[in-house]
């Protein structure tokens, strides 16, 4: 089989899917940690974002998170594409449906929604994105110094931050995101086992109660964010 | 368990051939006894129809024993209706109350059109076991099973995976129209055994190849399948047919199709 036989074959398509989809898991796991840094005032009495700006600079700043920035993008745009047409092809092999449909009787429903739940999180990326993404990479933050780093400036992000969670649209929008991504991710982190070929029952109980305490803790600490800001609890 | 008899009303999919198209017609049934079978039902009501001069209805069946694979109904919603590892021809009238209305599709995917009525052409699974399902041997005298030595854990889930009948629930069951469990319930059943492991390379690869030109869907475990299965085939055997896969997508170096 040559590669391009092997890749995009049905079972190649999901191989895909499953190593594109395991990557942005790793980027989740970065992403909230770098997150969680907003709460370094619990261990850092006085702080108020320079953690959380640090932090971010650090990301932002460094050779390789830019390098692996630029597979993110791509593996984000594969995942996505490849998603929509897995679930266009798939859907088109059923011209005629059933009068009487399954419903609950077969699956359960989030494993049935990956594309649902998918084009969810996607709407939200597009609105995070342009939120803070392209603001921290292309100017319109305000930048601060910090008296340990002289001659050195960092992007306000945590003031942005704060910013935007003042609006209750931007926050419930975010919490939507966030319950759509950890129904994704409690089907999709098995799964893409599954797809790579774990087959012994034994590592499939423990990835499947890996795969829902993963997501659901992941995507709580993601919502604490807006939740935070909005209410409060982590001010300029 | 007490028997009763019962009157059904009946909704069931009437098509003539693969070119016209279909539509639900309702019939009656009376004194239908819960110790029929539910194709029995169906030869009470194709003989009554007989009688009265009209098109009786087309549904396939074979063994009637739970074995063959061929009876294919979508009953009320579910491949072989409401019961759990039962085909169409071991299902009871006892499922059912007098008085309910069952509703009778054939399989729905585009890789089974619909011949006529309640039946459909399912030669793609042939085409499919012909591109790999099957261990080469040269004909003579017949090898000793015993002398070849097979573990008794992987014996037992190769026989589960041999238990597949061909039916085609999974597909019909399937959101994704997917035949992955089919094709991994033999593919995992071979690789599985000493006399299967010569050939595994080239049968997953020529399987999945023709699963694909057949025009079914991709898996993404919803796990339908594994849950009207009649025979319980187990989705681990589609983790199975992805191990196999990617071993031999990696690791063969042939530059052109299988
Ligand atoms: S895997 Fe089960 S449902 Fe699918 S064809 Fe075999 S016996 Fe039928
Ligand atoms: S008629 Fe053979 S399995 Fe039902």
């Amino acid at each position: 089989m040559k590669w391009s036989e092997f890749f995009t074959s049905s079972v190649g398509k999901k191989l895909v899917m499953s190593i594109t989809g395991l990557s942005l898991i790793l980027f989740l796991i970065v992403h909230v940690t770098v997150n969680a840094c907003m709460w370094a005032k619990i261990f850092v009495p006085g702080d108020n974002g320079e953690v959380f700006n640090k932090a971010a600079h650090w990301l932002g700043q460094t050779l390789v998170p830019r390098v692996l920035e630029i597979g993110l993008f791509l593996f984000f745009i594969i995942h996505i594409v490849q998603g929509y047409v897995l679930e266009v092809k798939n859907r088109s092999y059923r011209s005629t449906g059933y009068a009487v449909k399954m419903g609950a009787k077969g699956s359960k429903w989030y494993r049935k929604s990956m594309g649902l739940l998918g084009t969810l999180i996607f709407l939200f990326l597009v609105v995070h994105i342009a939120d803070f993404w392209i603001p921290s990479r292309f100017g319109g933050l305000n930048e601060v110094q910090y008296p340990d780093m002289p001659g050195r400036t960092y992007h306000e992000l945590y003031g942005k931050m704060i910013e935007v969670f003042q609006n209750k649209w931007v926050v419930i929008l975010y919490i939507v995101g966030c319950i759509s991504l950890a129904w994704h991710l409690i089907h999709g982190f098995q799964s893409a086992f599954r797809t790579l070929g774990v087959s012994n029952k034994k590592y499939l109980a423990l990835l499947n109660s890996t795969g829902i305490g993963f997501s659901i803790i992941v995507s709580l600490l993601f919502a604490m964010m807006p939740v935070s800001a909005y209410l409060g609890w982590v001010t300029l | 368990m007490e028997h009763y008899s019962m009157n059904l009303t009946l909704k069931i999919w009437k098509q003539k051939n693969a070119a016209t198209r279909g539509a639900f017609e309702t019939y009656q049934v009376k004194d239908i006894s819960s110790e029929m079978s539910f194709l029995e039902m169906f030869d009470v009501l194709n003989e009554q129809l007989i009688h009265e001069g009209k098109d009786p209805i087309a549904f396939d069946h074979d063994c009637r024993e739970g074995i063959c694979g061929t009876c294919s109904m979508y009953i009320n919603g579910r491949p072989h209706g409401p019961w759990q590892g039962t085909t169409t021809c071991q299902l009871h009238m006892r499922a059912f109350k007098d008085g309910d209305t069952i509703v009778v599709e054939p399989w729905r995917a585009n890789a089974f059109p619909v011949i006529k009525d309640l039946v459909v052409d399912r030669s793609a699974f042939d085409r499919i076991i012909q591109a790999g399902g099957f261990i080469s041997v040269n004909t003579g005298v017949s090898v000793d099973g015993n002398t070849i030595p097979v573990e008794k854990e992987k014996a037992d889930k190769a026989f589960a995976a041999a238990a597949c009948i061909g039916c085609g629930a999974c597909v019909a069951a399937c959101k994704n129209s997917s035949a992955m469990l089919f094709v991994s319930a033999k593919v995992a059943h071979l690789a599985l055994l000493p006399q299967g492991n010569v050939e595994r390379k080239g049968r997953v690869e020529g399987m999945v190849s023709q699963m694909d030109k057949e025009g079914f869907g991709a898996c993404t475990f919803t796990e339908a399948c594994e849950a009207v299965c009649p025979k319980e085939i187990s989705v681990t055997n589609i983790s199975r047919l992805n191990a196999e896969y990617a071993m031999a997508g990696l690791t063969t170096d042939k530059q052109h199709g299988s």
